[in-house]
């Protein structure tokens, strides 16, 4: 492998024709052979034609973020060779499809590119031009000199429920791959090489956020969720549609945003947990329903998937642009949290906390990640479901027999009011939207001072609130030449980068909102120079940060040009702002 | 027994004096206690209007959505728990108007639960402007020469989106409409009431009346056949009289009948607790 540890695997072709599928069972394969993995798709909002690409970094430690720098490219046309070509290492290959096209020799300099004609092996082994992208995977294994048994083995697991027929022509189809490089493509001189790991690692899983987040809200007993498909936020859909059977979750797809959310608050107000899960501009129309699921202190989880806007903007890329909306969405004023899980294994535990924080302080709580995170499978360690249920103060019929006029909105010292479910007896109240007294029923501003003790109830959670949030982790050094300032998905990245800076540590914020002034104030205490760095253009966090405590950073780092960061580019920027101020 | 006092707040309605929106509340209170219901087993959801300030004067488990918003709001409540009876309020311009796609949604997806959707015509309490349902050539507020737009027909819509149960109500005749309500109430599926409910102040209160009373007649609840919804559609289009009644019901299995999850017990009733996730984890390696 290389210096940094980490081989890159691309491949280049046009949509529809199953690189993705393919791709995902070489990183199934490599990680049954103890390795760790991060793979990214970058693909056109269409279904058939157009550039697609498919990448895998991978390497014997854990990966945090995709590599730009490609050791091995399988370009399937001229358009993919062309976009992926300037990535390829010196001493790299490119395997492009002869039979579609033979690519120029200008501007590669130091790069071996071969043919592989996927069409005539396809043709000669009997294999359907579906599956030519297996063909591609075999001489990937036989030039990394992997082993085939392990992907021959994945190969029958994964399309097992597909049936034999499907599972030996696949095998058939790697055979054939590995058998054509080993003879024409010089896999000796090839200086890239992958070895399953002797002493594998305890089970791991390859997953992506959006896996971890249907796990967790399984592992969270949610119950209904309820969700209009729109990029990146449909796999949580899909995923829990796909085990509603086995988990017993009920999953609804409404006819619109603005139905989902008012869906989730009516079956969280009936006393299940519930969700809701959409992108950017599907919260948007969902904006108002959090105003109401706030008023009537319901609780309510919401995933926001971010992709780049404004408007359709960028559908199938990413971007951390929405973080500044979430915290100002909706009319009026209220409590909310933000939660902005880094990758895999945090989306699982704050999806978890997630349901908590919302059943015990009856608000609504967001769940915001991106498109990086939530398509990009990530090899990590199976979660324990250790989770504890926290429910918060809801009334059983029996504590409701021992109370005379119940009252849904008591003002209470902690300003939780204790719920009562539909259903139970001596519980009946109006849950209300309107401004209400503490039996729920609309008041006018004629009655003054119960519409300020109302208001002054919901906002008391705050204190209490803020101190249980997830606290900002601090990686690498105590004290740093500069610190890295980050949230949600900008950690993977950071990681891998700090690899590369030991004078740099990273502070991951895992809770953007409410900010607590004084657990910033102590966290960033006696860094030198600190940095936000994000996938947006204006710095929203850095903004919060300003606008909450008072602290200025003293430098941005931004992307907004719908790819996530890399980790090259990460330390080169860093670098510069060492050498240029430090 | 609950008598319909019991489900009957001492909280002072909202509404004008001789709205139509009293006959609705006590022909429904009624509907629900000869039903043999109890308070605390009904879920009603409000819109936002006239009709929805009746939030404060219903005594059960009520929730005040938002403005078209009371149909999702309480489809989500009947699918966790089943076991509850639940009604969707609203007026003429939350469910054609602001909520008209849900409105549409439901009546395909037939959930086991009724919605009450009283037409008066005119958006009341935001002072009388045009909504869905203005008749053409009325003038409102915002219909400063006639109003132009075609009106809509709710019973129209619902029978041509699939709903199982659809029928129209008279605010004034309280006794067929308790009649009405609790048909609605124990039908199994997505049931549709539209209330004729006089405004008293956006039109002269004596000639909206005289003109309901004289155009206003009853289905022949033995002869007319509730099974035909091509029948039902062009009944429900008449407009020189208007027919009262059950124009259409049908038995249709519901929503929640095709999901496992929902056959033996409720989403509520089902313990929040440990789920074993090795079933999720194998399809994850």
């Amino acid at each position: 492998m290389t210096k940094t540890e980490v081989l890159t695997w691309k491949i280049g072709g046009v949509a529809g024709a199953g690189q993705q599928v393919a791709g995902l069972i070489f990183a199934k394969a490599c990680s049954r052979g103890g390795l760790f993995t991060f793979d990214s798709s970058e693909y056109p909002s269409r279904i058939r034609g157009g550039l697609v690409t498919y990448r895998l970094s991978i390497s014997n430690k854990p990966v945090t973020a995709i590599y730009r720098s490609t050791q091995l490219l399988i370009a399937l046309t001229q358009e993919a060779f062309d976009y992926c070509q300037p990535d390829v290492v010196s001493g790299g290959v490119i395997l492009y499809d002869s039979d579609t096209f033979k690519p120029g020799r200008k501007g590669f300099d130091g790069i071996k590119a071969y043919p592989l004609p996927l069409k005539k092996l396809g043709d000669e082994a009997g294999i359907p031009p579906l599956a030519a992208n297996m063909l591609a995977i075999g001489a990937t294994v036989a030039l990394l000199k992997y082993d085939l048994a392990i992907v021959r083995q994945t190969i029958a697991e994964v399309f097992r429920d597909k049936g034999s027929e499907v599972v030996v022509m696949n095998q058939k189809a790697v055979q054939a791959g590995f058998d054509y490089a080993r003879k024409n493509l010089e896999p000796g001189k090839f200086p890239f090489t992958l070895s399953p790991v002797k002493n594998r690692p305890a089970d791991k899983i390859l997953v992506t956020a959006s896996d971890m987040v249907a796990l967790g809200a399984i592992s969270a007993g949610c119950k209904f969720l309820a969700s209009y498909p729109m990029t990146p936020a449909s796999p949580i859909l899909h995923d829990l549609i796909n085990w509603a059977e086995k988990s017993g979750m009920f999953v609804i797809q409404p006819e619109d945003e603005i139905s989902a959310i008012h869906m989730a608050i009516g079956a969280a107000y009936a006393g299940v947990r519930s969700m809701t899960a959409t992108s950017g501009g599907g919260f948007a129309l969902m904006t108002e329903g959090l105003a109401l699921a706030a008023m009537t202190e319901t609780p309510l989880v919401i995933v926001e998937g971010q992709r780049p806007g404004p408007a359709t903007g960028l559908p199938t890329w990413t971007a951390q642009g929405d973080l500044a909306y979430l915290t100002k969405a909706g009319h009026g004023e209220f409590i909310r949290v933000i939660l902005a899980p880094g990758d895999a294994a945090e989306a699982y535990e704050l999806t978890g906390q997630a349901f908590n924080l919302a059943e015990k302080y009856q608000i609504p709580v967001f769940i915001l990640l991106d498109k990086y995170i939530l398509e990009g499978h990530q090899s990590i360690a199976v979660p324990a479901n250790n989770f504890k249920i926290e429910r918060g103060e809801i009334l059983t019929e029996k504590d409701l027999a021992g109370i005379k006029g119940y009252k849904r909105y008591l003002n209470t010292k902690t300003g939780i009011s204790p719920r009562a479910i539909p259903g139970c007896r001596g519980g009946i109240h109006l849950a209300n939207s309107d401004e209400h007294d503490e039996f729920g029923y609309s008041i006018e501003g004629f009655s003054a001072k119960v519409v300020a003790e109302q208001a002054e109830k919901r906002f008391r959670k705050l204190s209490r609130l803020l101190a249980e949030l997830p606290k900002p982790k601090l990686f690498g050094p105590k004290k740093a030449r500069l610190t890295l300032l980050g949230w949600g998905s900008t950690k993977g990245p950071v990681l891998e980068a700090m690899k590369d800076l030991p004078q740099v540590n990273y502070l991951h914020i895992t809770a953007p909102w409410p900010m607590s002034e004084s657990t910033m104030k102590k966290a960033l205490q006696g860094q030198r120079r600190i940095v936000a760095i994000e996938n947006n253009f204006t710095g929203q966090f850095a903004e919060i940060l300003r606008g909450q405590t008072g602290i200025k950073v003293t430098d941005r780092i931004s992307k907004y040009n719908g790819a996530q960061f890399y980790p090259d580019e990460i330390v080169a920027q860093v670098k510069r702002l060492i050498t240029s101020k430090g | 027994m609950a008598q319909a006092k019991d489900f009957q707040t001492n909280n002072k309605p909202t509404w004008c004096p001789a709205c139509g929106n009293y006959g609705s509340y006590a022909a429904l209170t009624q509907a629900f206690a000869e039903l043999g219901l109890e308070p605390h087993q009904v879920v009603m959801t409000f819109d936002i209007g006239c009709n929805g300030n009746g939030a404060n004067n219903y005594r059960l488990y009520g929730f005040h959505s938002l403005h078209g918003r009371t149909i999702p709001v309480a489809t989500a409540v009947k699918l966790a728990n089943n076991d509850l009876t639940v009604v969707a309020l609203s007026g003429d311009g939350g469910g054609y108007g602001e909520g008209g796609n849900h409105f549409l949604h439901a009546c395909r997806r037939n959930v086991n639960m009724t919605l009450i959707i009283h037409n008066n015509e005119r958006y009341s309490l935001t002072t009388g402007q045009t909504s869905p349902t203005t008749r053409l050539g009325d003038k409102t507020k915002t219909a400063l020469v006639g109003s132009i737009d075609q009106p809509l027909n709710g019973p129209q819509i619902a029978l041509t989106a699939g709903a199982t149960f659809v029928a129209r109500g008279f605010a004034d005749d309280t006794a067929s409409l308790k009649e009405i309500y609790k048909r609605a109430l124990t039908h199994k599926g997505f049931s549709v009431v539209e209330l004729l409910q006089p405004c008293v102040i956006f039109y002269d209160a004596k000639n909206i009346r005289d003109e309901y009373r004289s155009k206003i007649y009853k289905l022949d609840s033995k002869n007319w056949p509730t099974n035909n919804r091509q029948a039902a559609y062009q009944k429900a289009g008449e407009t020189a009289r208007l027919p009262i009644g059950i124009f259409f019901q049908e038995a249709r299995p519901t929503f929640e009948s095709h999901f496992k999850a929902l056959a033996n017990q409720t989403l509520v009733s089902r313990p929040t607790e440990k789920v074993d996730l090795t079933p999720f984890l194998k399809e994850l390696k």
